[in-house]
């Protein structure tokens, strides 16, 4: 833990913080908004489990789809701000490590996502009774979902050279994966071949195990969901390292 | 002993067809004032930006004091501090959190006396927890002066540091380099205002199109290539014959006749009154590094590789058209 990689998790950490109303406040707004559509919507319809009402079934998708979309933004608009302001001139002069960058702004983007998941938990909780989690799985999957995020968003941050080349990777690769993660419905409801496509999917395997940590069920056993994850979030990370430690993009 | 503060051996760097650095080499030792002088895209940036790691060089080595910019990055950034040219800043925070953040970056705890000492040299304490956004251009470039001192570097690279600042804080810029120069920090500068290199500046490279063309202390360069002359315009004839060797006349009717000391001043006056010539204007001027810069970017043939990007942007002008 060097003092360099301390600073800059303090200064990514203050950067959404100073704009909490923008980061943090709205997507708890925007989750509670789809909480009360679609349970209003769809409650007397749908049944995901035997004994778990749909407006239960739906808080842990959307606090983990809420946690997802938040540490991906973290990370990705904090460089593509630094990259088109120029100001990342400052971090690249430093003698900071490609692990101390990595770890910042993974760490800052997961700091997000556990803040907004925690005050749509909360901010629900008198609304919709839910049982009490399993700290071991609901910490294993808040994390691993948010440090997948994380690194993805720093490898769009470092790829992306335009605003509107992030908006496409976030409009057209992390919204709809999110989305179709099972966030509003059990894909044991899904056709076989959509079952099969949301297995490919490393989102699902997230916000699945994320919802056993409160009902303890899930359409996939958590330690399979667990091992895929960590997986997903083992190789994006190392992806993530080799990209900073090439310089690509960034030290030309 | 280390060696020299930046040395700079063979170091190359290409985009494409152009060729930003084409085999640089120098060295700066400890404690200079250096300027680095060259028309727009010469390549100065370019290598102060590899000094950096911003650029990683195709060829080449590149040392601050001794320590390789790439094998030792974490050594040679901590001995360097660069104040890149274009203006550039983080609109989420104030003066100090910038300066307290880069201080830590480098791994230090905020060293408070000596970031106060820095917003009151570069007159900025008033600004001091003012947000960045809201600071005028000239005060923006300031704080980059104090962010690149802020982990106080034995070796300080200023890019263009006064472009758009005005006289009086470039005064106050200079006053405060000239101590930390004084205090053993050495310096590298680039300007485009000539006589401020000539003023400040112990030697002198000059670059054009990824090349160092001159590299000398700055009284040789300015005596190789700049000479001190005797401007006169006269009521009416013509010079001497004995003035009129070694003479030009201009356009405008100033005849340039070159002196070496005061004295050759007084022959060449005596001269023309015993030829019983009147002189109607006169000044004598000082040798200037101007003269020396446009000689030396006149005398160098431009490589023929360089020319390839001209040709190359043939094609992107028709895609305009159409």
């Amino acid at each position: 833990m060097t003092r360099g990689f301390r600073t800059l998790l303090r200064k990514e950490v203050m950067r959404f913080w100073k704009v909490s109303f923008q980061t943090v406040a709205a997507p708890v707004l925007s989750a509670l908004l789809f909480l009360v559509i679609f349970s209003h919507a769809l409650s007397r319809h749908v049944e995901a489990y035997p004994g778990v009402g749909y407006a239960q079934f739906l808080v842990p998708g959307l606090a983990m789809m809420a946690m997802l979309q938040n540490a991906f933004a973290n990370s990705s608009s904090s460089l593509i701000q630094s990259k088109i302001t120029g100001n990342v001139v400052f971090i690249l002069l430093a003698p900071l490590t490609p692990g101390d960058l990595f770890a910042a702004y993974l760490l800052a983007a997961v700091a997000r996502a556990v803040l907004v998941g925690a005050c749509v938990v909360l901010a629900v909780a008198w609304l919709v009774p839910l049982p009490m989690p399993n700290l071991f799985w609901l910490v294993a999957f808040g994390f691993t979902g948010a440090g997948i995020l994380g690194a993805l968003g720093i490898i769009a941050g470092i790829w992306a050279e335009k605003f509107d080349q992030l908006a496409a990777f976030q409009n057209f690769l992390v919204m709809p994966l999110t989305f179709l993660a099972g966030v509003f419905y059990s894909i044991e409801s899904l056709p076989p071949f959509w079952q099969a496509a949301s297995h490919l999917n490393p989102f699902f395997y997230a916000i699945d195990g994320f919802r056993y940590a409160f009902f303890g069920r899930a359409d996939v056993s958590p330690w399979a969901s667990l091992a895929i994850a960590s997986g997903t979030f083992c190789a994006l990370s190392w992806l993530t390292l080799h990209l900073l430690r090439s310089g690509y993009k960034l030290r030309h | 002993m280390a060696g020299p503060a930046v040395e700079v051996r063979d170091a190359s760097k290409s985009y494409g067809a152009l060729r930003a650095l084409d085999g640089v080499s120098l060295a700066v030792e400890e404690g200079e004032f250096f300027a680095l002088l060259g028309p727009n895209g010469a390549g100065k940036t370019t290598l102060i930006s590899a000094l950096g790691g911003l650029v990683r060089p195709d060829a080449g080595t590149l040392r601050v004091m001794g320590r390789d910019v790439a094998a030792e990055y974490q050594d040679a950034r901590r001995l360097l501090g660069i104040v890149p040219q274009e203006v550039v800043f983080d609109p989420f925070f104030t003066v100090r959190e910038t300066l307290e953040l880069q201080a830590g970056y480098f791994g230090l705890r905020g060293d408070r006396p000596w970031i106060d000492e820095l917003l009151e040299r570069l007159a900025l304490a008033s600004k001091a927890d003012a947000n960045m956004r809201s600071l005028s251009g000239g005060m923006k470039r300031r704080v980059m002066v104090a962010q690149a001192l802020v982990h106080r570097p034995p070796v300080i690279v200023l890019d263009e540091p006064t472009a758009g600042v005005d006289v009086e804080l470039r005064q106050t810029l200079w006053q405060f380099v000239r101590e930390l120069n004084a205090a053993g920090h050495t310096i590298v500068l680039t300007t485009h205002y000539l006589e401020e290199a000539q003023n400040l500046c112990s030697r002198i490279a000059m670059m054009k199109a990824g090349r160092i063309v001159a590299l000398d202390s700055t009284k040789r360069l300015l005596d190789a290539f700049s000479e001190r002359v005797l401007r006169v315009k006269l009521e009416s004839g013509d010079l001497p014959p004995a003035l009129a060797a070694g003479s030009a006349v201009d356009a405008a009717g100033w005849h340039r006749i070159p002196v070496d000391s005061a004295a050759e001043v007084e022959s060449a006056l005596a001269r023309l009154r015993e030829a019983g010539i009147r002189v109607s204007h006169l000044e004598v001027a000082e040798p200037e590094l101007e003269e020396v810069f446009v000689k030396i970017m006149a005398r160098q043939e431009t490589p023929a590789r360089v020319a390839a990007p001209a040709a190359r942007a043939r094609p992107a002008a028709r895609e305009e058209a159409a």
